[in-house]
């Protein structure tokens, strides 16, 4: 520093006189709009603090000019929300499901609540089409495991299917029929060859003939005379071409031998009735409602 | 002093084998053996080498500069940057293409997500700032590197530490804090190394014979410091047993949330600001060969940004548990730091002044000053994102995917590989690199690949959050969650692909570094300032 001054040829600037491993500064100052946008932030920031919660106290906090608080703000929204759609909300309520149906305004409000409580509770299982996947089943069709009525429909969601939590969830107990020994492998097998005829498909009709007797005595009381299925029990129908797990032949056999316990959650534990409802008709609306 | 590091080292090595041998798990079993034969090794390696721990790479050096560690720091960035980017790239196809986590707990993205972000920040990047804060703080303090060993240990032990992590992670070991995963026993590790760091830094800068500590100095030691604040704090936790590897934070519930983006928001603050400003500071005036534009501005930048960047971190929790009060203080200090931030971006870019026409002929120096300018341009999205209003939209999404990493390939990796290439020719006596033109292409490659990616973060973080708040006439939400996936997809694939040019200009200069080391100059036709090579 001492002495004469150091000034940088290019720019014509004086530098600071100091040099590391070759390398100079020079000693401008600092550019103005950057000293005046960096002072305007900071006067942002205390005009900030004044209005809203801002330093911590020894006991609480600055609370600020504008009384603001992110927990009465969400409130606030949340209500508002739900104000708008007060009037509807009210009449879905007191509501038959079948009032809804026939009811075009309600109708149209039940579908697209429905719609989007669907998206977000049901499609991880029963996929974003509600068109389901193996072990979950398709709701857009008219094959029903539990009743495709508006009724039958609620109920199913309201308790769930072979839950703990819900003492009214629906549930039955298909036989592992070869684990649990009341049949042999011999059988289980011929019992396929019928399920197979039954729903139309290439099997042996010898021992399709065999599985018939078998079929008669293990699998009508639940599945019906033709395999038509029973709702009353969760039974699904075995004569046609829609499967829950899969038709052909080794599936089948291992549907048999070590049964199928499908689960639903009890969603009137979660959901409150009018997004139940709401669900219910959308779901009787897909494709196959009854 | 050979003494005393054999002695340390055997001190180590019993250590190690007192840990496997009463290890409850077959983590710190496996730890404990690493840790023997680490030191084990170190004894051999210290004793082979006798006296010589490292002597500069200019033989007619005037001063016994320490080049070796910087050499042996250059081959570790590479390595290190390439297995970093490779890993970003498995878990970009991965989000793309989901059947590529192979339903195997190694290969999942869980944990090679910490594999990734770990091998960038910290191997990659925290190898870069060793090796450069060794080498700037020898030639700006005109001495050599304190602590005879030291330098070493620092070296190795940080490689250690990487591989306890790395390796830790894919065998799910984890304390679950993200950019802290590290189970204890590595904290610990990595504590002593970093105190080394601390004294061999500190070490050089009492020898040296400048009057002044140049600024790059202040901006590491500043990184240094912080980094072993924030580093024990957030890693304060109670192990299950010695001899295990699990063990309990100190912090629950909002606290811990609280403490870990401390400690996350200031990782990148001092860790991959503060530490890499002072890459910046030394090579970008180097390679320009102009004086720096202010230095009233650096004093100013540097106090301003250290005062106000350690109180950000609570815009990482905005809407969340967290009073309100601190919400609006990490909210109105992010905003008050824009300024700040582009202190060093100012002072980089102008020092270019009257050196402009050089970024025609000399890539390493467009390659800083692209990194400057996504310097500047992430440190502008930061300010702006941690506003409660901007942040309602983007938090969560993929757009702070995409901020990171226009931080991150732009300004991390862009100042790293200018360092790397100016240090290449000047590590290993080299006239000049293998190949000035593939510098080029590997710019080029890395440019692109950036922006590829960070624009389809763009689009598809603010779609994310648009689908996420929509609702529908009714009041009812329009999109399921699922759906905001499937339409994300495309932008997934643009990801890859920039992530792809990223990789491949890496490789580009492990080749380049790789044959300059080797002594190699490919034939090619020379920028016009070059000078040209003697004909043959």
């Amino acid at each position: 520093m001492a002495g004469q001054k150091d000034i940088d040829s290019i720019s014509g600037i004086e530098t600071t006189g100091h040099e590391w491993d070759g390398i100079k500064e020079l000693n401008n100052p600092l550019p103005r709009w950057w000293l005046w946008i960096f002072w305007a932030c900071v006067v942002w920031s205390v005009g900030y603090w004044i209005a809203y919660p801002a330093w911590p106290l020894i006991t609480g906090y600055s609370k600020g000019l504008l009384g603001y608080s992110s927990r009465a703000d969400v409130a606030a929204e949340v209500a508002a929300a739900k104000q708008d759609q007060a009037v509807f909300r009210a009449k879905l309520e007191t509501a038959s499901l079948e009032q809804i149906r026939t009811q075009s305004d309600l109708l149209e409000f039940a579908l697209a609540g429905g719609r989007s409580a669907f998206n977000v509770n049901c499609s991880q299982c029963h996929g974003s089409g509600a068109q389901g996947f193996t072990g979950y089943p398709n709701l857009n069709d008219d094959e029903w495991l539990w009743g495709g009525s508006l009724a039958d429909i609620r109920k199913t969601i309201t308790h769930g299917v072979r839950n703990d939590e819900d003492e009214d969830a629906r549930t039955s107990d298909m036989p592992a029929f070869l684990r649990d020994e009341i049949l042999t492998q011999p059988e289980v097998a011929d019992v396929a060859e019928f399920v197979l005829k039954l729903s139309g498909q290439d099997h042996d009709p010898d021992r399709a003939g065999r599985g018939a007797v078998v079929f008669a005595e293990q699998c009508e009381p639940c599945h019906g005379q033709d395999g038509g299925g029973d709702p009353e029990v969760g039974a699904p129908a075995l004569n046609n071409a829609l499967w829950l797990y899969a038709g052909d032949r080794d599936t089948i056999i291992e549907t048999v031998s070590y049964s199928r316990r499908g689960v639903m959650p009890a969603w009137g534990r979660i959901l409150d009735e009018v997004t139940v409802k709401q669900l219910a008709v959308y779901v009787h609306s897909l494709g196959g409602g009854q | 002093m050979s003494f005393l590091t054999i002695g340390a080292l055997g001190f180590g090595a019993l250590l190690g084998a007192f840990l496997a041998a009463n290890a409850v798990d077959t983590g710190i079993l496996a730890y404990g053996l690493l840790l023997v034969v680490f030191c084990v090794v170190g004894v051999f390696w210290v004793m082979r080498r006798g006296d010589d721990t490292g002597g500069p790479a200019d033989p007619n050096s005037a001063i016994p500069y320490n080049d070796a560690v910087v050499r042996a720091g250059v081959i570790a960035s590479t390595f290190w940057g390439v297995v970093g980017f490779l890993a970003g790239l498995a878990i970009a196809l991965q989000l793309t293409f989901p059947v590529l986590n192979f339903d195997l707990p190694w290969t999942n993205f869980g944990r090679l997500r910490p594999l990734h972000t770990s091998a960038v920040v910290f191997a990659f990047g925290g190898n870069v700032l060793i090796m450069s804060s060794f080498h700037i703080v020898q030639r700006t303090c005109q001495a050599r590197l304190a602590g005879g060993w030291a330098p070493w240990f620092v070296f190795w032990g940080y490689q250690l530490f990487i591989i306890m992590a790395a390796t830790g992670y894919l065998f799910g070991i984890t304390q679950s804090k993200e950019y802290a995963e590290p189970e204890w026993y590595v904290d610990l590790w990595l504590t002593v190394v970093w105190v080394v760091y601390l004294l061999v830094f500190l070490g050089t800068l009492w020898r040296r014979r400048e009057p002044h500590i140049y600024v790059a100095n202040w901006f590491f030691l500043a990184f240094i410091v912080t980094i072993a604040l924030l580093h024990i704090v957030n890693n304060l936790a109670m192990p299950v047993s010695f001899f295990g590897v699990k063990s309990y934070s100190l912090f629950a519930g909002v606290q811990d949330a609280l403490t870990q983006w401390w400690y996350g928001h200031n990782a990148v603050g001092f860790f991959l600001t503060a530490g890499f400003l002072g890459l910046m500071y030394y090579y970008v005036p180097k390679q320009a060969q102009r004086p720096v534009y202010s230095y009233r501005l650096s004093i100013v930048h540097f106090w301003s940004l250290i005062f106000l960047y350690i109180w950000a971190g609570p815009h990482h929790l905005h809407y969340t548990a967290l009073p309100d009060w601190a919400q609006t203080l990490g909210m109105t200090f992010s905003v008050m730091l824009w300024m700040p931030s582009w202190g060093g971006m100012i002072n980089g870019l102008m020092t270019l002044s009257g050196a402009w026409d050089k970024l025609r002929t000399d890539p390493i120096l467009r390659m800083l000053v692209m990194s400057i300018a996504f310097y500047g341009m992430s440190t502008f999205e930061g300010p702006l994102m941690a506003i409660k209003a901007v942040n309602a939209l983007s938090h969560y999404t993929d757009w702070t995917i995409g901020h990171v990493h226009s931080g991150a390939l732009g300004w991390v990796g862009m100042v790293s590989f200018g360092a790397i290439y100016f240090l290449a020719p000047r590590m290993w006596n080299r006239s000049r690199l293998y190949s000035v033109r593939l510098v080029s292409t590997h710019f080029w490659l890395a440019t692109i690949g950036i922006i590829l990616y960070i624009t389809a973060m763009w689009v598809s973080g603010i779609m994310q959050g648009l689908m996420w708040r929509s609702y529908d006439s009714l009041g009812f939400l329009e999109y399921s969650f699922a759906e905001t996936v499937a339409a994300m997809h495309p932008f997934y694939l643009i990801r890859t692909i920039g992530g792809g040019f990223f990789v491949a200009g890496a490789l580009v200069m492990a080749y380049n570094v790789f044959r300059t080391a080797r002594g190699d100059l490919r034939e090619e036709r020379p920028y016009e300032s070059e000078p040209v090579p003697v004909p043959a």
